[in-house]
């Protein structure tokens, strides 16, 4: 790790001043962050936790139903706290990394990062959901912008992701065997207007909509809408773990297991 | 089950209170007054020429001591290799030097460029990254076969070629050629056993030290066998005598052969204290074990068995390329060689066998040990040979190898060895009732009717354990002993204290030895304290690797203590004025046979050191023996091994049902340490099957090289397992019968695994022969789908 100067406002207001600073960082739970640091891959001049900001954490409802999850909120509190009302997103947070990495790692860290192979980017787009800014209100669909790229600009903070809760949903996840991030990750989200389908791990321009699936799961929500498709196999994420070929069989596979699993 | 904590009692490990406390004390765990610390600068190409490496601003960075290069190692020898492999023709392996800081060149990933030393590790590091480095890129050589083509880029310039031997070994041309010309049927397989990286939990870690008021030089490492260091490090690398360098491995988290080697950088941190009047420590992160530890395994093998009409094995022949990686380590040139072509036989008695192995240089990490190191090579190559012969043949696999199994000992296998005693029908007749084969056909309905495919996989192992004897040893191009030490020390008060040469990293040495001992004079094992790893403490012993620290150590032991007895039966008999002869010791007691004279056992040891009442003119005081063990065989443990696995269909993903393990290690010490080892490698031998794997790209990057692409087994990964070693042939040439079980599990369960895989794929109708490992999801899927 190189030096770096450490501060841990109680504010977003004060967060947002102290990211002004030049090659300013914000830390969520470090989970992303420090693993770079200890690696020297990255050399921020100052450290913003964003850890003692008590209006960024928590898990509530809007007055439209959404569930809004504090940007600074754990997985393990997503976990426990979205279970009710969101189950399908509680799961999601519930199975990322272990007890040591939900404990610690945030829904901000996690978006804000915007890894190919991460869970959460995959329920924030296939929610339709709003992530919420110290400065505007992002669409999901705007808000990813291919690996590791967000919309978001240099020291903004996500302070809250709204997520319009679905009637039914489920996230499956192929483990890649040794991080166990996603190989292939696949959301599914039955609305009223209609099915989102989002997926993760897969595709070298990161969290994608499939929109085929999304158009047959909207006129039938049953595994066999989805049978013999697959995504192209063009672009998929081709590694040591999987050829794109495999990736794209698995995104079939994957979606088809969550739309048997949605509830 | 004894209850009394002698031979064959499960005693509870006593070094695991300490371990599972955090007060173990590891190599990191030591720090010294004045300590500094080292950065290595590694190499981020595989090849190149150094052009320049320039220290002139990172010495003068905050808190930098020195900075080392190669041109400070011109006069000093480079890390030796301890065996010579003789080839074909009868020429020595071609033996390249290996610098402790590169000369000239770097030659992989991670080979050490300088190395800072600081007073502390950040500056350290931001020093070495100020190190302005040029290197000439130059071709990468990777691939084994392409770094054996005529025109490919050397990776020593001074050697002729990239092949550092063409070894043959067996049965001669003419045998085998008789073989497979009468043959009725030929099964061939190619296979890749792929690289390894051993990942023991505590990365290695050196202290150099130098006391400069005696000369002595200390040096404190993360090692398996401490006297082997000392010798190569002080004889070849630094020119230190013995009398002037200590070295002590203290607990060491885990070996898996990786930490048998001499190290360069063990060599560095010994040199530098030397010359800075410092110690001098460095501790090993985990992303730079993954590019500095010796990697394991690497073969790439084509295996033919030739059979006749009645499915009898006829002859074996086996073609093998084993990587070396970038330098010879410290036994990798016998790893391919006489740990894996001895073994080559398996359990049959197949009359014909001939091994070739070329060893090749590419510009990789280097390759050396890992548990098992090449019989689980020999064990898999054979067994999924046989296992596809079975399937082409239509014959049961379990009969095809009964019909073919060794029964008569000893038996002299064409490649040389001579198994002293074992019983392969025994063990698997252990198998077939702990691995209810006959409930198969059930499960594997189950299964089905859950849209998975279940598979069944079975194979036999044998090792060897125990390189041995020297002579032979020597013979073979080791350049080392293979005996083992101890020393027994009885106090006056009765405890005693046994030195050791071997090595516990994680084997339960301080629980089991002291079993052997106690069982042997009658006394309770808490008056048994074990000592090893300190070279200063213990007899030059070889430490420990192979599985041989019962067999070796614990022999030696063995004799220590009986010279013990010999001498304590002596006094016994003083004190009783009874003849020698007549002295019989039970239960910690002497006494004379057939009368009601005894001595307790304290009054024997307090009179060997209070001399008062005392045969002074006879014997000497005190109580103290040391033996030197050289066996004059090696320990064969055999055993058979089965797996049950589901596959999934759609994703192609294995999932490992159950898996037995019925093993033959003769006698057993403590059979719940022995489960233990065996659990252990059964875990990483299901690693190797279905996991891990150490990739590099064209250019010689490495693409595994953290655990976020390494893939390690985790506790849900593994079953529970069925395990037994009840079917026991005592080894018959040491004094404990005992014959080794620390290896077993990762020789004898990868080709079960691999096995069941190909035979959950064949029951789904898919025309599967062979999947190399890792069988991960993607592999299995391309398998199933042709892709
Ligand atoms: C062993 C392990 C296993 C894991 N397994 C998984 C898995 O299976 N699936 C998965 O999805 N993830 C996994 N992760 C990643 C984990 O979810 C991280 O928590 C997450 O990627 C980053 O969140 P964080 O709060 O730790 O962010 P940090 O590491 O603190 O920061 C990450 C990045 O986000 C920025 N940042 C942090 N918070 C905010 C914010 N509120 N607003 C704007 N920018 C912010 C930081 O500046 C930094 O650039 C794993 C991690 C580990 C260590």
């Amino acid at each position: 790790m190189y030096a770096f100067e450490f501060e841990r406002p109680s504010t977003v207001a004060d967060a947002a001043k102290a990211l002004g600073e030049e090659d300013a960082q914000a830390l969520g739970g470090g989970q992303t962050l420090i693993p770079t640091l200890k690696q020297r891959l990255a050399m921020p001049s100052k450290l913003v936790s964003l850890s003692g900001i008590a209006e960024i954490k928590g898990v509530c409802k809007a007055d439209d139903g959404a569930l809004c999850v504090g940007g600074g909120t754990t997985h393990a509190t997503v976990a426990s706290e979205a279970k009710a009302d969101y189950p399908a997103l509680a799961a999601l947070a519930g199975n990322i990394g272990d007890p040591a990495v939900r404990n610690r790692g945030t829904i901000g860290g996690s978006i804000a990062n915007n890894d190919p192979a991460a869970c959460y980017p995959s329920a924030v787009l296939a929610s339709g959901a709003t992530v919420v800014t110290n400065k505007r209100e992002i669409a999901a669909d705007d808000y990813f912008q291919g690996l590791f790229e967000t919309a978001l600009d240099e020291g903004e903070i996500v302070t809250e992701v709204r997520f319009p809760v679905p009637e039914k949903a489920s996230y499956q996840k192929f483990e890649q065997p040794a991080s166990r991030f996603a190989l292939v990750g696949v959301f599914v989200a039955k609305y009223a207007d209609g099915v989102r389908v989002a997926v993760t791990g897969a595709s070298e321009s990161g969290v994608f909509r499939w929109s085929e699936a999304e158009a047959a799961l909207s006129s039938n929500f049953a595994p066999e809408a989805l049978d013999g498709m697959a995504p192209p196999a063009d672009g998929m994420i081709s590694d040591l773990h999987g050829s794109a070929d495999y990736r794209a069989h698995l995104v079939g596979v994957i979606a088809r297991r969550a739309v048997a699993a949605a509830s | 089950m004894p209850a009394d904590g002698g031979i064959g009692a499960a005693t509870p490990r006593r070094e695991d209170v300490r371990f599972l406390t955090g007060a173990g004390n590891y190599t990191d765990d030591i720090n010294m007054r004045g300590q500094a610390y080292v950065a290595f600068l590694r190499s981020d190409v595989a090849h190149g020429k150094l052009k320049k490496v320039d220290t002139g601003a990172a010495a003068a960075m905050p808190g930098v001591i020195r900075i080392f290069t190669g041109e400070d190692f011109e006069g000093v020898g480079g890390i030796p290799c301890g065996w010579q492999v003789t080839d074909r023709h009868g020429e020595p392996m071609q033996e390249p030097p290996q610098p402790v800081l590169a000369q000239g060149k770097v030659r992989h990933i991670g080979d050490r460029i300088a190395a800072v030393v600081a007073e502390s590790l950040e500056q350290a590091r931001n020093a070495a990254e100020a190190i302005v480095v040029e290197i000439e890129d130059l071709p990468a050589v990777v691939d084994m076969k392409k770094a054996l083509e005529p025109d490919a880029t050397k990776v020593h310039d001074d050697l002729k070629n990239n092949l550092c031997y063409d070894w043959v070994f067996g049965s001669d041309d003419a045998a085998i050629e008789g073989a497979f010309s009468k043959a009725a049927h030929v099964t061939t397989l190619e296979l890749v056993n792929q690289r390894l990286v051993a990942n023991p939990m505590e990365p290695r870690v050196a202290i150099g030290d130098y006391a400069s008021h005696s000369d002595e030089s200390t040096l404190y490492t993360t090692s398996q066998n401490p006297h082997m260091i000392r010798l190569l490090m002080g004889a070849f690398v630094l020119g230190i005598p013995e009398h002037k360098l200590r070295v002590v491995a203290p607990d060491v988290g885990g070996g898996f052969g990786t930490k048998i080697f001499h190290y360069a950088e063990e060599a560095f941190c010994t040199f530098a204290a030397k010359a800075l009047h410092r110690p001098v420590k460095w501790t090993s992160s985990r992303s730079e074990a993954f590019i500095s530890d010796a990697q394991g395994r690497d073969h790439v093998t084509k295996i033919e068995l030739a059979l006749d009409a009645e499915n009898n094995f006829i002859g074996l022949r086996t073609d093998t390329l084993a990587n070396m990686g970038a330098y010879l380590m410290t036994v990798a040139p016998a790893v391919p060689t006489y740990l894996h072509g001895t073994l080559m036989a398996g359990c049959y008695r197949t009359p014909a066998v001939q091994v070739n192995v070329r060893a090749v240089f590419t510009n990789t990490v280097p390759v050396d040990a890992y548990r098992g190191a090449g019989r689980p090579e020999a064990t898999y190559q054979l067994e999924r040979l046989i296992d596809k012969a079975a399937r082409e043949l239509g014959a049961d696999p379990i009969a095809l190898r009964r019909q073919n199994f060794v029964t008569e000992f000893p038996y002299t296998t064409p490649v040389a060895v001579q198994y002293d005693t074992g019983n392969y029908h025994g063990t698997m007749d252990v198998l077939e009732k702990i691995a209810d084969i006959a409930g198969f056909e059930k499960r594997r309905k189950d299964s089905e009717a859950r849209g998975k495919l279940r598979g069944f996989g079975i194979n036999c192992y044998i090792e060897a354990c125990g390189l041995a004897p020297s002579h032979l040893v020597g013979q073979l191009g080791g350049r080392a002993g293979f005996y083992e030490s101890a020393t027994v020390r009885v106090n006056a008060t009765g405890g005693l204290v046994v030195m050791t040469g071997s090595h516990s990293h994680g084997q339960g040495h301080e629980t089991s030895f002291p079993q052997v001992v106690a069982d042997m004079l009658g006394i309770d094992p808490s008056m048994i304290e074990l000592v090893h790893g300190d070279t200063s403490k213990i007899p030059m012993g070889m430490g420990t690797y192979g599985s041989r620290s019962l067999s070796v150590g614990g022999s030696a032991i063995y004799r220590a203590t009986e010279k013990i007895i010999a001498k304590a039966k002596k006094i016994a008999a003083h004190l009783m004025e009874a003849s020698e002869a007549d002295v019989e010791l039970k239960d910690g007691q002497f006494s004379v046979a057939g009368t009601d004279k005894s001595v307790a056992w304290g009054d024997v040891t307090l009179a060997a050191y209070v001399p008062h009442n005392y045969p002074l003119e006879d014997i000497e005081p005190g109580l103290e023996e040391t033996a030197f063990y050289d066996p004059s065989n090696f320990t064969y443990p055999a055993g058979a091994y089965a797996c049950e696995v589901e596959v999934d269909p759609d994703t192609g993903k294995v999932e490992i049902m159950s898996f037995a393990a019925a093993d033959d290690f003769g006698n057993i010490i403590n059979p719940m340490i022995v489960d233990g080892q065996v659990h252990g490698g059964i875990g990483q031998g299901i690693g190797q099957a279905l996991l891990e794997n150490c990739v590099y790209d064209e250019t010689g990057q490495l693409l595994s090289a953290s655990f976020m692409d390494y893939a390690m087994p985790r506790a849900d990964d593994v079953p529970f397992y069925a395990v037994d070693h009840s079917s026991q042939t005592p080894c018959t040439h040491n004094p404990l019968g005992v014959k080794g079980c620390g290896e077993a599990g990762a020789i004898g369960s990868p080709p079960a695994v691999v096995n069941a895989v190909v035979d959950a794929l064949q029951s789904g109708g898919h025309k599967v022969d062979h999947i190399d490992m890792p069988v991960s999801p993607a592999r299995v899927w391309a398998a199933m789908n042709n892709a």
